[in-house]
């Protein structure tokens, strides 16, 4: 008796949970369905949002993410490998480096956002701009790109670096031959992980990149992100919804398209340095 | 530490370095310097732009009034009474931990134990798209889909619920994923075991899995106890944004995420400090909340292997 009713317990939140998600999906799709073109993509808002499409929008959040990414991924690689690789892999700077670390990765974005309205914007006087924007995002998502590498870097088996060294393997080219493209995996769970956070945010950026829906000139110019065009049109502009769900369409969809891309970017940028049986 | 790696040790690791591995350590150490200093700077910042109303504080012993009695929140007078506002993101954090937590574990015990393969497949699937959606969208879906639900129901719709219900929406497949990987890492001699022994389904969840993946669910709690209350937009979207105290599931408030983003845009000298002050009170509380996962690690280990 216990048995059947904890199975029709579970069964009943299962369905719950899977109604309610396909709800909001379903609402998504349908909605931005209805308002979504070809011109929708390209053109300029008109009306506030109202009418016109999400051109010079798209094209903002793609300077910020390729801005976020272009400082991040560097960095964070550096640091996973020189955490895995040369650091002293059981001392206390390690391992509080992965503390601090993991901490970082947890902070609101919203807190990010003061430190780049605060540094960037005001310190640097870059002002709001797409490129204190984009940096202020590259400090948000460094800290979990840095976790997922390191921990990829780490779980590499010692055999092949053991292996590279018989074969008299520098290390350097055993790094960049063996280790990165076995663990290659986690490097694309980390950029996935990076490219999700840096596309979807909008707290970070309301007041580091600014509102302006104009097409951006240059990176120093103030430009609207979509995440922020969606906040905007839903709670500033009455009218904007059939627009709001039309651009939260295009995210979803912009999202999923680049973790795609991301996934074999980095398939073929290490298929030419590694033959794995 | 493995053999391998003692060898590798002990062999002279460093004595084949080249003079590329010498330029690589190089240029690592330089972008971890680089990426310690960036993370420095962080802190610093927080901290140095909060100073003005945290020194002003301590100097007239007003602190703790501020941050704990209910003054109100009048910037434009001086006074930054925070309370009400602690109040409610605590209020919604727990509320939506509370919805999240027993709905996402039972579906994961369905994922686990009850759901026929395809099933499962299809389940885990769009657990994992609706991990990945911004959480803007679900304060737009909220805003134009919960609110107005509420509103006909009990007026004025944007509430303390609306926002509870929107976040545990967000949180939900987080819970769920961690808990169904938590459960699927029990050793298997445990379920086996239970089985040979004649146990019932019920005693064998309830006493024998949940019990051993206890650490690994409370794990991801944690972890989506810090998304839910670092939360802001889905949260600003739906929440009323009304300074006061959480009093009744629907009455609006305004929670301290969505107050920074709300006044950031203008606020200057003091008022500009105390919002850096909430955002540096935000962090300690998310830094609190991994000290507790981090122990919880640790508990587990040891409770594993020690």
């Amino acid at each position: 008796m216990a048995d059947r009713v904890l199975g029709w317990l579970v069964s009943a939140c299962a369905l719950l949970v899977v109604s309610s998600l396909v709800w909001v999906l379903a609402d998504v799709v349908i909605e931005g369905v209805a308002h979504i073109s070809w011109q929708f993509l390209f053109t300029a808002p008109e009306d506030a949002g109202r009418a016109g499409g999400i051109g010079p929008i798209l094209v903002s959040t793609l300077w910020i993410l390729l801005i976020a990414l272009a400082v991040a991924v560097p960095l964070g690689l550096g640091v996973a490998i020189w955490l895995s690789e040369f650091a002293h892999r059981h001392g206390h700077f390690v391992g509080s480096a992965q503390i601090t670390l993991d901490i970082l990765a947890g902070v609101p974005s919203i807190v990010y956002g003061l430190f780049g309205n605060a540094f960037f914007s005001v310190y640097l006087g870059l002002g709001f701009s797409l490129l204190s924007g984009g940096l202020t995002l590259a400090c948000m998502i460094l800290p979990v790109f840095v976790r997922t590498c390191e921990t990829g870097l780490r779980a590499v088996s010692d055999d092949w670096r053991s292996g590279a060294l018989a074969l008299g393997m520098s290390r350097s080219s055993a790094i960049w031959h063996i280790l990165l493209p076995v663990a290659s995996p986690a490097i694309v769970a980390g950029l996935i992980l990076g490219i999700g956070r840096a596309t979807a945010e909008t707290a970070a950026l309301l007041f580091t990149s600014g509102y302006v829906d104009r097409m951006p000139g240059s990176l120093l110019d103030s430009g609207r992100a979509l995440a922020v065009h969606i906040y905007d049109l839903s709670m500033n502009v009455t009218g904007g919804d059939g627009a709001a769900y039309a651009s939260a369409l295009v995210l979803v969809l912009l999202i999923m398209m680049l973790n795609t891309l991301a996934q074999s970017l980095v398939d073929s940028w290490f298929k030419r340095s590694l033959v794995l049986p | 530490m493995r053999p391998a790696k003692k060898i590798l040790i002990s062999m002279g690791f460093k004595s084949t370095s080249s003079r590329a591995d010498r330029h690589l350590n190089m240029i690592v150490l330089l972008l971890t310097g680089f990426t310690i200093l960036l993370l420095a700077l962080i802190v610093l910042f927080l901290v140095a732009e909060s100073w003005p109303f945290l020194s002003s504080g301590w100097r007239d012993g007003e602190l703790w009034p501020d941050l704990f009695q209910n003054r109100g929140w009048y910037p434009l007078e001086g006074r930054f009474g925070m309370s009400p506002m602690i109040l409610a993101s605590l209020a919604v954090t727990l509320g939506a931990i509370a919805v999240a937590l027993p709905v996402g574990l039972a579906s994961a015990i369905f994922l686990q134990f009850y759901a026929a393969p395809p099933f499962a497949k299809g389940f885990r699937l769009l657990l994992n798209l609706l991990a990945g959606i911004p959480s803007v969208v679900f304060g737009l879906w909220g805003l134009t889909r919960l609110v107005p639900l509420i509103t006909s129901w009990q007026p004025p719709g944007a509430s303390l619920l609306a926002a509870i219900l929107v976040l545990s929406l967000m949180i939900l497949p987080t819970v769920a994923l961690t808990s169904a990987s938590a459960l699927a890492s029990v050793p298997r001699e445990l379920l086996t075991g239970s089985m040979a022994l004649g146990l019932r389904r019920t005693t064998q969840i309830f006493h024998i899995i949940l019990p051993a993946a206890r650490s690994g669910i409370a794990n991801g709690a944690l972890l989506a106890t810090a998304r839910a209350l670092g939360e802001t937009m889905a949260v600003l979207m739906v929440a009323g944004n009304v300074v006061q105290n959480p009093t009744g599931l629907f009455e609006p408030v305004r929670v301290l995420t969505a107050n920074i983003a709300l006044e950031m845009a203008y606020a200057m000298g003091d008022h500009r400090a105390a919002l850096f002050a909430s955002g540096l009170l935000l962090t300690l509380l998310v830094w609190l909340l991994s000290w507790a996962a981090h122990r919880l690690n640790r508990h587990a280990t040891e409770a594993l292997y020690g």
